[in-house]
């Protein structure tokens, strides 16, 4: 049955250990040092394009006035350079 | 960074697996996010970010070429929110 639950680090890390056969403590490195290798590459400035799965693109955003939604009151949003992710098309098509 | 590139990247670290194993890795790593997302749940990897899936309203589009409206059913697309980490030091 398909499970609807979170996906953390340690079922990705379980998974390597059953299906890979590696040991639990190097499937938790492993897992470890993909992330460790695409947020390096991001916090470089780099773009990182997984093929069959997506994009992380790094965009830069100009200031522009917001709004505290509390108060009302406007406040400048400083320049800020943000992470999005453009999925696949492959991805697009199995999780519609 | 390409896929490639990242494949290099590992093989580097881990000189007792083969290109294959990586490879095979890699794909299992990115497949079951994917599953997972499909499957209606969401992932979430602490200091990375979190991957989830938002649901679009059906709209009336139009089709570029001709003008001519068509409805736009409505549909799941993936989402990605960056780790607080990663949006901290991005900006700092």
């Amino acid at each position: 049955m398909a499970d609807t639950g979170t996906l953390t680090r340690a079922d990705l890390a379980e998974i390597l250990n059953r299906q890979i056969g590696l040991s639990r403590a190097d499937a938790a490195a492993m897992i470890e040092s993909i992330l460790d290798h695409m947020t390096t590459a991001v916090l470089d400035g780099e773009n990182v394009k997984i093929s069959g799965f997506g994009t992380f693109v790094l965009r830069d955003k100009g200031q522009r006035i917001g709004r505290n939604p509390k108060t009302g009151v406007e406040v400048p949003i400083t320049p800020r350079r943000v992470l999005t992710f453009r999925a696949s098309q492959g991805m697009r098509q199995k999780v519609k | 960074m390409i896929r490639s590139e990242l494949i290099k990247k590992l093989e580097a670290e881990n000189p007792e697996l083969t290109t294959e194993e990586v490879e095979k890795i890699l794909d299992l790593f990115f497949d079951q996010i994917i599953q997972r997302l499909a499957d209606g749940g969401r992932v979430e990897l602490r200091g990375f970010g979190a991957f989830s899936t938002r649901d679009r309203s059906p709209r009336k589009g139009r089709n570029p070429r001709t003008g001519a409206a068509v409805d736009v059913p409505s549909k799941r697309v993936p989402y990605f929110k960056p780790g607080k980490e990663v949006r901290e030091r991005l900006n700092k």
